[in-house]
Protein backbone atom coordinates (compact mmCIF):
# COMPACT_ATOMS: atom_id res chain seq x y z
CA UNK A 1 0.00 0.00 0.00
CA UNK A 2 1.02 3.79 -0.73
CA UNK A 3 3.12 5.23 2.57
CA UNK A 4 3.23 8.73 3.87
CA UNK A 5 6.53 9.41 2.48
CA UNK A 6 5.36 8.37 -1.37
CA UNK A 7 2.02 10.50 -1.13
CA UNK A 8 3.78 13.59 0.76
CA UNK A 9 6.97 13.51 -2.61
CA UNK A 10 4.22 13.47 -4.99
CA UNK A 11 2.28 16.64 -3.36
CA UNK A 12 5.36 18.17 -2.94
CA UNK A 13 6.38 17.82 -6.86
CA UNK A 14 2.86 19.34 -7.53
CA UNK A 15 2.42 22.05 -4.92
CA UNK A 16 5.93 23.24 -4.98
CA UNK A 17 7.78 21.91 -7.61
CA UNK A 18 4.90 23.04 -10.26
CA UNK A 19 4.18 19.72 -11.99
CA UNK A 20 1.63 19.76 -13.90
CA UNK A 21 0.52 17.86 -16.89
CA UNK A 22 0.96 20.60 -19.62
CA UNK A 23 -1.55 19.86 -22.05
CA UNK A 24 -4.19 17.54 -23.24
CA UNK A 25 -4.52 18.05 -27.26
CA UNK A 26 -7.61 16.44 -28.98
CA UNK A 27 -6.60 15.65 -32.50
CA UNK A 28 -9.43 15.79 -34.49
CA UNK A 29 -9.40 14.96 -38.17
CA UNK A 30 -11.23 17.37 -40.61
CA UNK A 31 -10.49 15.30 -43.85
CA UNK A 32 -14.63 14.08 -43.50
CA UNK A 33 -15.43 18.25 -43.41
CA UNK A 34 -14.30 18.82 -47.12
CA UNK A 35 -16.16 20.08 -49.27
CA UNK A 36 -15.21 22.55 -52.45
CA UNK A 37 -17.88 24.96 -51.31
CA UNK A 38 -16.11 27.35 -49.18
CA UNK A 39 -19.11 27.77 -46.93
CA UNK A 40 -20.65 24.20 -46.29
CA UNK A 41 -16.93 23.81 -45.67
CA UNK A 42 -16.81 26.37 -42.85
CA UNK A 43 -19.87 24.93 -41.25
CA UNK A 44 -18.34 21.52 -41.06
CA UNK A 45 -15.55 22.23 -39.58
CA UNK A 46 -17.18 24.26 -37.15
CA UNK A 47 -19.98 21.08 -36.57
CA UNK A 48 -17.28 18.55 -36.42
CA UNK A 49 -14.84 20.32 -33.67
CA UNK A 50 -17.43 21.41 -31.61
CA UNK A 51 -19.15 18.24 -31.31
CA UNK A 52 -16.23 15.87 -30.89
CA UNK A 53 -14.30 18.59 -28.80
CA UNK A 54 -17.37 19.40 -26.46
CA UNK A 55 -16.70 18.05 -23.31
CA UNK A 56 -13.13 18.35 -23.50
CA UNK A 57 -12.49 21.06 -21.34
CA UNK A 58 -14.79 19.83 -18.68
CA UNK A 59 -13.52 16.56 -18.64
CA UNK A 60 -10.39 18.39 -18.39
CA UNK A 61 -11.04 19.99 -15.34
CA UNK A 62 -12.83 16.48 -13.97
CA UNK A 63 -9.53 14.39 -14.06
CA UNK A 64 -7.62 17.73 -12.53
CA UNK A 65 -9.80 18.24 -9.26
CA UNK A 66 -10.32 14.11 -8.57
CA UNK A 67 -6.46 13.42 -9.30
CA UNK A 68 -5.33 16.83 -7.64
CA UNK A 69 -2.59 17.48 -10.91
CA UNK A 70 -3.37 20.50 -12.42
CA UNK A 71 -3.83 20.33 -16.23
CA UNK A 72 -2.37 23.67 -17.45
CA UNK A 73 -3.69 23.36 -21.26
CA UNK A 74 -6.66 21.89 -23.27
CA UNK A 75 -6.50 22.22 -26.56
CA UNK A 76 -6.92 20.51 -30.09
CA UNK A 77 -4.91 19.84 -33.22
CA UNK A 78 -6.86 19.47 -36.27
CA UNK A 79 -5.91 18.30 -39.62
CA UNK A 80 -3.52 20.91 -41.98
CA UNK A 81 -5.69 23.54 -43.11
CA UNK A 82 -4.17 23.67 -46.24
CA UNK A 83 -5.48 20.25 -47.43
CA UNK A 84 -8.66 20.93 -45.86
CA UNK A 85 -9.34 23.82 -47.82
CA UNK A 86 -7.79 22.77 -50.79
CA UNK A 87 -10.90 22.29 -52.76
CA UNK A 88 -13.11 24.88 -51.60
CA UNK A 89 -10.36 28.30 -51.23
CA UNK A 90 -9.14 30.33 -54.58
CA UNK A 91 -7.41 33.09 -52.84
CA UNK A 92 -5.19 34.05 -49.46
CA UNK A 93 -8.16 35.91 -48.27
CA UNK A 94 -10.83 32.25 -48.31
CA UNK A 95 -8.17 30.53 -46.31
CA UNK A 96 -8.89 33.36 -43.81
CA UNK A 97 -12.44 32.78 -43.63
CA UNK A 98 -11.84 29.03 -42.37
CA UNK A 99 -9.06 30.59 -39.57
CA UNK A 100 -11.84 33.06 -38.05
CA UNK A 101 -14.42 29.68 -38.17
CA UNK A 102 -11.49 27.84 -35.97
CA UNK A 103 -11.17 30.68 -33.80
CA UNK A 104 -14.91 31.03 -33.31
CA UNK A 105 -14.82 27.17 -32.74
CA UNK A 106 -12.37 27.07 -29.94
CA UNK A 107 -13.92 29.94 -28.33
CA UNK A 108 -17.08 28.10 -28.29
CA UNK A 109 -15.19 24.64 -26.71
CA UNK A 110 -13.22 27.00 -24.66
CA UNK A 111 -9.59 25.88 -25.94
CA UNK A 112 -7.01 28.25 -25.72
CA UNK A 113 -5.10 27.22 -28.95
CA UNK A 114 -6.31 25.26 -32.30
CA UNK A 115 -3.02 24.26 -33.61
CA UNK A 116 -2.89 23.23 -37.35
CA UNK A 117 -3.91 26.07 -39.79
CA UNK A 118 -0.59 24.52 -41.75
CA UNK A 119 1.16 23.44 -44.54
CA UNK A 120 3.69 20.08 -45.31
CA UNK A 121 5.83 21.80 -47.92
CA UNK A 122 9.15 19.87 -47.39
CA UNK A 123 9.18 18.85 -51.02
CA UNK A 124 6.94 21.20 -52.97
CA UNK A 125 3.69 23.96 -52.87
CA UNK A 126 0.42 23.13 -54.26
CA UNK A 127 -1.36 26.36 -55.00
CA UNK A 128 -3.31 25.39 -52.17
CA UNK A 129 -0.61 25.58 -49.53
CA UNK A 130 0.84 28.49 -51.48
CA UNK A 131 -2.46 30.57 -50.59
CA UNK A 132 -2.82 29.07 -47.30
CA UNK A 133 0.87 30.24 -46.08
CA UNK A 134 0.44 33.50 -47.66
CA UNK A 135 -2.86 33.78 -45.28
CA UNK A 136 -1.05 33.57 -42.45
CA UNK A 137 -0.27 37.24 -41.83
CA UNK A 138 -3.86 38.05 -41.85
CA UNK A 139 -5.04 34.52 -39.94
CA UNK A 140 -2.95 35.31 -37.08
CA UNK A 141 -3.48 39.08 -37.15
CA UNK A 142 -7.54 38.59 -37.22
CA UNK A 143 -7.75 35.07 -34.69
CA UNK A 144 -7.31 34.65 -31.07
CA UNK A 145 -6.43 31.37 -30.49
CA UNK A 146 -5.64 29.84 -33.89
CA UNK A 147 -1.48 28.48 -34.24
CA UNK A 148 0.39 28.01 -37.44
CA UNK A 149 3.30 26.06 -38.97
CA UNK A 150 4.70 25.34 -41.82
CA UNK A 151 6.71 22.12 -42.35
CA UNK A 152 9.47 23.04 -45.01
CA UNK A 153 12.00 20.27 -44.75
CA UNK A 154 12.41 16.58 -43.74
CA UNK A 155 15.13 13.83 -44.26
CA UNK A 156 13.26 12.23 -46.51
CA UNK A 157 13.25 14.98 -49.16
CA UNK A 158 15.87 17.93 -48.19
CA UNK A 159 14.49 21.50 -47.69
CA UNK A 160 12.00 23.08 -49.88
CA UNK A 161 14.17 26.58 -50.56
CA UNK A 162 11.22 28.21 -52.25
CA UNK A 163 9.39 27.70 -49.00
CA UNK A 164 12.32 28.94 -46.81
CA UNK A 165 12.44 31.49 -48.80
CA UNK A 166 8.63 32.17 -48.35
CA UNK A 167 7.94 32.09 -44.95
CA UNK A 168 11.10 34.34 -44.05
CA UNK A 169 9.12 37.04 -45.95
CA UNK A 170 5.86 35.20 -44.39
CA UNK A 171 6.93 35.88 -40.69
CA UNK A 172 7.83 39.53 -41.13
CA UNK A 173 4.78 39.95 -42.68
CA UNK A 174 3.50 38.45 -39.35
CA UNK A 175 5.46 40.90 -37.66
CA UNK A 176 4.63 43.91 -39.38
CA UNK A 177 0.70 42.79 -39.32
CA UNK A 178 0.42 42.62 -35.32
CA UNK A 179 3.06 45.14 -34.57
CA UNK A 180 0.77 46.69 -32.18
CA UNK A 181 1.55 43.64 -29.18
CA UNK A 182 4.76 43.32 -30.07
CA UNK A 183 4.52 41.23 -32.89
CA UNK A 184 2.40 38.46 -31.26
CA UNK A 185 1.53 36.97 -33.80
CA UNK A 186 4.68 35.36 -34.77
CA UNK A 187 4.91 33.92 -31.46
CA UNK A 188 2.30 31.28 -33.25
CA UNK A 189 4.19 30.53 -35.74
CA UNK A 190 6.34 27.74 -36.42
CA UNK A 191 8.98 26.85 -39.13
CA UNK A 192 9.69 23.04 -39.41
CA UNK A 193 11.79 20.31 -40.40
CA UNK A 194 10.67 16.85 -39.54
CA UNK A 195 7.33 18.21 -38.09
CA UNK A 196 5.56 14.96 -35.94
CA UNK A 197 2.30 14.01 -36.46
CA UNK A 198 1.04 13.65 -33.12
CA UNK A 199 3.06 16.65 -31.40
CA UNK A 200 0.74 17.84 -28.56
CA UNK A 201 2.37 21.21 -28.26
CA UNK A 202 1.73 24.49 -29.08
CA UNK A 203 2.31 26.33 -31.22
CA UNK A 204 3.28 23.40 -33.74
CA UNK A 205 0.66 20.93 -33.16
CA UNK A 206 -1.05 19.53 -36.15
CA UNK A 207 -2.88 16.02 -37.02
CA UNK A 208 -0.90 14.42 -39.13
CA UNK A 209 -2.54 12.60 -42.24
CA UNK A 210 -1.44 9.42 -40.90
CA UNK A 211 -3.38 9.54 -37.72
CA UNK A 212 -7.40 8.57 -36.45
CA UNK A 213 -10.52 10.60 -36.63
CA UNK A 214 -10.17 11.71 -33.29
CA UNK A 215 -7.39 11.32 -30.85
CA UNK A 216 -6.35 12.11 -27.43
CA UNK A 217 -2.28 13.42 -26.81
CA UNK A 218 -0.80 14.50 -23.86
CA UNK A 219 2.05 16.77 -23.17
CA UNK A 220 4.04 16.30 -19.68
CA UNK A 221 6.15 18.42 -18.33
CA UNK A 222 8.24 19.23 -14.64
CA UNK A 223 11.38 21.21 -14.99
CA UNK A 224 10.61 22.12 -11.48
CA UNK A 225 11.00 18.52 -10.24
CA UNK A 226 13.61 17.81 -12.01
CA UNK A 227 15.95 20.78 -10.78
CA UNK A 228 15.04 19.78 -7.26
CA UNK A 229 15.72 16.26 -7.48
CA UNK A 230 18.86 17.45 -9.28
CA UNK A 231 20.26 19.68 -5.66
CA UNK A 232 20.40 16.01 -3.81
CA UNK A 233 23.40 15.22 -6.36
CA UNK A 234 24.99 18.16 -6.24
CA UNK A 235 28.60 17.16 -6.42
CA UNK A 236 28.24 13.64 -7.62
CA UNK A 237 29.39 11.85 -10.68
CA UNK A 238 27.92 11.66 -14.12
CA UNK A 239 26.08 8.25 -12.65
CA UNK A 240 23.67 9.27 -9.75
CA UNK A 241 22.76 12.51 -11.89
CA UNK A 242 21.77 10.52 -14.73
CA UNK A 243 20.14 7.70 -12.15
CA UNK A 244 18.42 10.63 -11.02
CA UNK A 245 16.89 12.23 -13.92
CA UNK A 246 15.83 9.14 -15.26
CA UNK A 247 13.86 8.15 -11.84
CA UNK A 248 12.44 11.73 -11.98
CA UNK A 249 11.56 11.24 -15.66
CA UNK A 250 10.00 8.58 -14.95
CA UNK A 251 7.44 9.38 -12.39
CA UNK A 252 6.22 12.49 -14.45
CA UNK A 253 5.40 10.75 -17.03
CA UNK A 254 3.47 8.21 -15.24
CA UNK A 255 1.04 11.01 -14.25
CA UNK A 256 0.80 11.89 -17.73
CA UNK A 257 0.26 8.09 -18.74
CA UNK A 258 -2.53 8.32 -16.21
CA UNK A 259 -4.30 11.58 -16.80
CA UNK A 260 -4.01 10.18 -20.78
CA UNK A 261 -5.65 7.09 -20.06
CA UNK A 262 -8.54 9.03 -18.40
CA UNK A 263 -9.09 11.55 -20.54
CA UNK A 264 -9.54 8.54 -23.20
CA UNK A 265 -11.76 6.39 -21.40
CA UNK A 266 -14.11 9.49 -20.45
CA UNK A 267 -14.18 11.21 -23.42
CA UNK A 268 -14.41 8.03 -25.59
CA UNK A 269 -11.39 8.77 -27.91
CA UNK A 270 -8.17 6.48 -28.36
CA UNK A 271 -4.58 6.76 -26.93
CA UNK A 272 -2.39 8.54 -28.93
CA UNK A 273 0.76 9.31 -27.31
CA UNK A 274 2.74 10.88 -24.50
CA UNK A 275 4.85 13.86 -25.51
CA UNK A 276 7.47 13.75 -22.36
CA UNK A 277 9.06 17.10 -22.73
CA UNK A 278 10.41 18.90 -20.14
CA UNK A 279 8.71 22.39 -21.15
CA UNK A 280 9.02 25.84 -18.98
CA UNK A 281 7.02 28.04 -18.21
CA UNK A 282 8.08 32.01 -16.93
CA UNK A 283 7.18 30.65 -13.16
CA UNK A 284 9.93 30.67 -10.76
CA UNK A 285 11.40 27.38 -10.57
CA UNK A 286 9.82 26.26 -13.94
CA UNK A 287 12.71 26.11 -16.05
CA UNK A 288 15.39 24.34 -17.97
CA UNK A 289 17.79 26.85 -17.65
CA UNK A 290 18.22 26.36 -14.12
CA UNK A 291 18.20 22.51 -14.68
CA UNK A 292 21.47 23.01 -16.54
CA UNK A 293 22.90 25.63 -14.26
CA UNK A 294 22.29 22.76 -10.90
CA UNK A 295 24.37 20.35 -13.40
CA UNK A 296 27.27 22.85 -12.99
CA UNK A 297 27.14 25.75 -15.37
CA UNK A 298 27.41 29.11 -14.17
CA UNK A 299 25.17 30.61 -16.32
CA UNK A 300 23.15 28.72 -19.48
CA UNK A 301 25.28 29.19 -22.36
CA UNK A 302 28.69 28.99 -21.06
CA UNK A 303 31.08 25.98 -22.65
CA UNK A 304 29.80 22.84 -21.65
CA UNK A 305 25.84 23.67 -22.11
CA UNK A 306 25.56 21.50 -25.37
CA UNK A 307 26.99 18.22 -23.61
CA UNK A 308 24.80 19.01 -20.51
CA UNK A 309 21.86 19.65 -22.78
CA UNK A 310 22.52 16.39 -24.67
CA UNK A 311 22.92 14.48 -21.72
CA UNK A 312 19.25 16.32 -20.20
CA UNK A 313 17.61 15.36 -22.98
CA UNK A 314 18.52 11.96 -23.14
CA UNK A 315 17.99 11.09 -19.97
CA UNK A 316 14.76 12.38 -19.76
CA UNK A 317 13.38 10.38 -22.94
CA UNK A 318 15.02 6.94 -21.17
CA UNK A 319 13.35 7.66 -18.19
CA UNK A 320 9.74 8.60 -19.71
CA UNK A 321 9.71 5.64 -22.19
CA UNK A 322 9.48 3.11 -20.13
CA UNK A 323 6.48 5.49 -17.91
CA UNK A 324 4.45 5.28 -21.34
CA UNK A 325 2.69 3.08 -23.25
CA UNK A 326 3.28 5.14 -26.10
CA UNK A 327 5.90 7.80 -26.67
CA UNK A 328 5.72 10.29 -29.42
CA UNK A 329 5.64 13.87 -30.27
CA UNK A 330 8.60 15.84 -29.46
CA UNK A 331 10.09 14.63 -26.36
CA UNK A 332 12.85 15.67 -24.86
CA UNK A 333 13.63 19.80 -23.76
CA UNK A 334 12.56 22.51 -24.84
CA UNK A 335 14.75 25.33 -24.63
CA UNK A 336 12.61 28.86 -25.69
CA UNK A 337 13.68 31.95 -24.66
CA UNK A 338 10.83 33.99 -24.03
CA UNK A 339 8.71 30.90 -21.62
CA UNK A 340 12.35 30.77 -19.05
CA UNK A 341 13.24 33.18 -16.73
CA UNK A 342 16.41 30.96 -16.61
CA UNK A 343 17.09 31.78 -20.22
CA UNK A 344 15.93 35.21 -20.58
CA UNK A 345 18.41 35.93 -17.35
CA UNK A 346 21.05 34.34 -19.60
CA UNK A 347 20.74 36.25 -22.36
CA UNK A 348 20.59 39.68 -20.42
CA UNK A 349 23.38 38.81 -18.54
CA UNK A 350 25.44 37.99 -22.18
CA UNK A 351 25.97 34.52 -21.43
CA UNK A 352 23.28 33.08 -23.94
CA UNK A 353 23.61 33.99 -28.01
CA UNK A 354 21.68 33.07 -31.14
CA UNK A 355 24.36 31.38 -31.97
CA UNK A 356 25.05 29.29 -28.84
CA UNK A 357 21.29 28.49 -29.03
CA UNK A 358 21.63 27.16 -32.14
CA UNK A 359 23.75 24.66 -30.88
CA UNK A 360 21.88 23.73 -28.20
CA UNK A 361 19.27 22.92 -30.88
CA UNK A 362 21.66 20.44 -32.64
CA UNK A 363 20.70 17.79 -29.17
CA UNK A 364 17.33 19.39 -27.48
CA UNK A 365 13.61 18.60 -28.66
CA UNK A 366 12.93 21.23 -30.85
CA UNK A 367 14.73 24.36 -32.13
CA UNK A 368 15.17 27.93 -31.92
CA UNK A 369 11.98 28.81 -29.74
CA UNK A 370 10.36 32.44 -28.30
CA UNK A 371 13.44 34.35 -29.60
CA UNK A 372 12.93 37.97 -30.21
CA UNK A 373 14.97 39.57 -32.75
CA UNK A 374 14.82 43.82 -33.69
CA UNK A 375 12.25 43.97 -35.91
CA UNK A 376 14.82 45.54 -39.13
CA UNK A 377 16.13 41.96 -39.15
CA UNK A 378 15.33 41.47 -43.13
CA UNK A 379 12.97 38.96 -44.68
CA UNK A 380 16.37 37.03 -46.11
CA UNK A 381 18.44 37.32 -42.52
CA UNK A 382 15.07 35.25 -41.50
CA UNK A 383 14.98 32.76 -43.80
CA UNK A 384 18.55 32.04 -43.53
CA UNK A 385 18.05 31.36 -39.70
CA UNK A 386 15.65 29.23 -40.83
CA UNK A 387 17.20 27.15 -43.54
CA UNK A 388 20.23 26.74 -41.05
CA UNK A 389 17.79 25.23 -38.48
CA UNK A 390 16.65 23.09 -41.40
CA UNK A 391 19.89 22.17 -42.16
CA UNK A 392 20.47 20.99 -38.43
CA UNK A 393 16.98 18.84 -38.51
CA UNK A 394 17.71 17.18 -42.01
CA UNK A 395 20.89 16.00 -41.20
CA UNK A 396 20.22 15.25 -37.73
CA UNK A 397 17.29 13.33 -38.65
CA UNK A 398 15.55 14.77 -35.48
CA UNK A 399 12.90 17.51 -36.04
CA UNK A 400 13.45 20.79 -35.61
CA UNK A 401 12.05 24.16 -35.62
CA UNK A 402 12.19 27.71 -35.76
CA UNK A 403 9.68 30.39 -33.91
CA UNK A 404 11.24 33.94 -34.19
CA UNK A 405 9.71 37.52 -33.47
CA UNK A 406 11.06 40.13 -35.22
CA UNK A 407 9.31 42.62 -33.14
CA UNK A 408 8.74 45.96 -35.16
CA UNK A 409 10.27 48.90 -33.58
CA UNK A 410 12.19 47.20 -31.43
CA UNK A 411 15.90 47.08 -31.32
CA UNK A 412 18.66 45.45 -29.38
CA UNK A 413 18.21 46.37 -25.39
CA UNK A 414 14.62 46.22 -26.11
CA UNK A 415 12.14 43.94 -24.82
CA UNK A 416 9.30 42.18 -25.81
CA UNK A 417 6.35 41.56 -24.03
CA UNK A 418 3.89 38.73 -24.70
CA UNK A 419 1.82 38.08 -21.87
CA UNK A 420 0.64 34.80 -20.22
CA UNK A 421 2.48 31.62 -20.86
CA UNK A 422 4.17 33.07 -23.54
CA UNK A 423 6.11 35.42 -21.19
CA UNK A 424 8.70 38.21 -22.14
CA UNK A 425 12.21 38.52 -23.95
CA UNK A 426 15.16 40.86 -24.42
CA UNK A 427 15.82 41.32 -27.86
CA UNK A 428 18.53 39.41 -28.70
CA UNK A 429 21.79 40.83 -31.73
CA UNK A 430 21.50 38.86 -35.28
CA UNK A 431 24.28 38.81 -37.41
CA UNK A 432 24.19 41.58 -39.99
CA UNK A 433 25.96 40.19 -42.96
CA UNK A 434 23.75 39.50 -45.20
CA UNK A 435 22.41 35.87 -47.27
CA UNK A 436 20.25 37.55 -49.69
CA UNK A 437 22.08 35.47 -53.17
CA UNK A 438 21.81 32.48 -51.34
CA UNK A 439 18.00 33.05 -50.44
CA UNK A 440 16.84 34.08 -53.55
CA UNK A 441 18.15 30.82 -55.06
CA UNK A 442 15.41 29.08 -56.39
CA UNK A 443 14.27 25.16 -55.62
CA UNK A 444 15.57 23.04 -52.89
CA UNK A 445 18.22 21.73 -51.15
CA UNK A 446 18.12 17.84 -52.11
CA UNK A 447 17.92 15.08 -49.58
CA UNK A 448 21.41 13.73 -47.62
CA UNK A 449 23.00 10.43 -48.61
CA UNK A 450 22.13 8.85 -45.12
CA UNK A 451 18.04 9.37 -45.98
CA UNK A 452 18.22 6.64 -48.85
CA UNK A 453 17.94 3.65 -46.25
CA UNK A 454 16.03 1.62 -48.54
CA UNK B 1 -13.58 -0.13 -4.28
CA UNK B 2 -12.93 3.50 -5.02
CA UNK B 3 -9.76 4.55 -3.00
CA UNK B 4 -8.93 8.00 -2.36
CA UNK B 5 -6.20 9.32 -0.25
CA UNK B 6 -7.03 11.65 2.12
CA UNK B 7 -3.96 14.14 3.09
CA UNK B 8 -4.18 16.47 6.17
CA UNK B 9 -1.19 18.98 6.58
CA UNK B 10 -1.06 22.10 8.98
CA UNK B 11 -0.55 23.62 12.63
CA UNK B 12 -1.18 20.58 15.15
CA UNK B 13 -4.62 21.30 17.21
CA UNK B 14 -7.14 19.86 19.50
CA UNK B 15 -9.78 17.62 17.34
CA UNK B 16 -8.31 17.86 13.50
CA UNK B 17 -8.52 13.90 13.21
CA UNK B 18 -12.12 13.95 15.08
CA UNK B 19 -13.33 16.99 12.42
CA UNK B 20 -12.00 15.08 9.62
CA UNK B 21 -12.95 11.36 10.44
CA UNK B 22 -16.78 13.28 11.43
CA UNK B 23 -17.01 14.26 7.66
CA UNK B 24 -16.01 12.08 6.36
CA UNK B 25 -18.63 9.39 7.99
CA UNK B 26 -21.59 11.65 7.32
CA UNK B 27 -20.77 11.30 3.70
CA UNK B 28 -20.78 7.77 4.26
CA UNK B 29 -16.45 7.53 3.04
CA UNK B 30 -14.94 4.48 4.51
CA UNK B 31 -12.02 4.43 6.31
CA UNK B 32 -9.89 1.87 5.45
CA UNK B 33 -6.17 2.97 7.35
CA UNK B 34 -4.61 5.79 8.71
CA UNK B 35 -1.23 7.18 9.67
CA UNK B 36 -0.17 10.03 11.29
CA UNK B 37 2.87 11.76 12.49
CA UNK B 38 3.80 14.96 14.48
CA UNK B 39 7.19 16.92 13.09
CA UNK B 40 8.17 19.83 14.81
CA UNK B 41 4.37 21.05 15.71
CA UNK B 42 3.07 20.10 12.42
CA UNK B 43 0.67 17.29 12.07
CA UNK B 44 0.87 15.43 9.14
CA UNK B 45 -1.85 12.65 8.17
CA UNK B 46 -2.39 10.29 5.63
CA UNK B 47 -6.15 7.77 5.34
CA UNK B 48 -6.75 5.82 2.96
CA UNK B 49 -10.59 5.46 2.08
CA UNK B 50 -13.05 4.27 -0.08
CA UNK B 51 -15.41 6.59 -1.73
CA UNK B 52 -17.51 4.00 -3.51
CA UNK B 53 -20.56 4.62 -1.74
CA UNK B 54 -20.54 8.85 -1.44
CA UNK B 55 -23.98 10.65 -2.92
CA UNK B 56 -22.21 13.63 -3.04
CA UNK B 57 -20.28 14.80 -6.68
CA UNK B 58 -16.22 13.78 -6.05
CA UNK B 59 -15.61 17.98 -6.60
CA UNK B 60 -18.23 18.75 -4.06
CA UNK B 61 -16.78 17.02 -1.51
CA UNK B 62 -13.11 18.47 -2.60
CA UNK B 63 -14.47 21.82 -2.17
CA UNK B 64 -15.87 21.20 1.04
CA UNK B 65 -13.37 19.40 2.87
CA UNK B 66 -10.98 22.91 1.68
CA UNK B 67 -12.91 24.51 3.75
CA UNK B 68 -13.27 22.59 6.45
CA UNK B 69 -9.21 22.66 6.22
CA UNK B 70 -9.78 26.44 6.17
CA UNK B 71 -11.49 26.64 9.30
CA UNK B 72 -9.45 23.96 11.36
CA UNK B 73 -5.82 25.50 10.25
CA UNK B 74 -4.66 22.76 7.83
CA UNK B 75 -4.63 21.59 4.42
CA UNK B 76 -6.79 18.86 3.59
CA UNK B 77 -6.71 17.01 0.01
CA UNK B 78 -8.49 14.50 -1.35
CA UNK B 79 -7.30 12.60 -4.42
CA UNK B 80 -7.47 9.03 -6.14
CA UNK B 81 -5.11 6.99 -5.12
CA UNK B 82 -3.74 6.23 -8.47
CA UNK B 83 -1.94 8.92 -9.20
CA UNK B 84 0.47 7.93 -6.21
CA UNK B 85 0.22 4.06 -7.20
CA UNK B 86 1.20 5.02 -10.84
CA UNK B 87 3.63 7.12 -9.78
CA UNK B 88 5.42 5.05 -6.98
CA UNK B 89 4.50 1.30 -8.49
CA UNK B 90 5.62 -0.02 -11.19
Amino acid sequence: MINMYEVSETNKMIEHENLDVRTITLGISLLDCIDSDLEVLNNNIYNKITTVAKDLVSTGKDIEEEFGIPIVNKRISITPISLIGAAACKSAEDFVTIAKTLDRAASTVGVNFIGGYSALVNKGMTQSDEYLIRSIPQALAQTERICSSVNVGSTKCGINMDAVRLCGEIVKQTAEATKDNDSLGCAKLVIFCNAPDDNPFMAGAFLGVTEADAIINVGVSGPGVVKKALEEVRGQGFEQLCEMIKKTAFKVTRVGQLVAGEASRRLHIPFGIIDLSLAPTPAIGDSVAEILEEIGLERVGAPGTTAALAMLNDQVKKGGVMASSYVGGLSGAFIPVSEDQGMIDAVNAGSLTLEKLEAMTCVCSVGLDMIAIPGKTSASTISGIIADEMAIGMVNQKTTAVRLIPVIGKDVGDTAEFGGLLGYAPIMPVNEFGCEDFINRKGRIPAPIHSFKN
Amino acid sequence: MRKCVVTVVGKDTVGIIGRVCTYLAENKVNILDISQTIVQDYFNMMMIVDVTKIEKDFSVMGKELETLGEEIGVKINIQREEIFEKMHRL
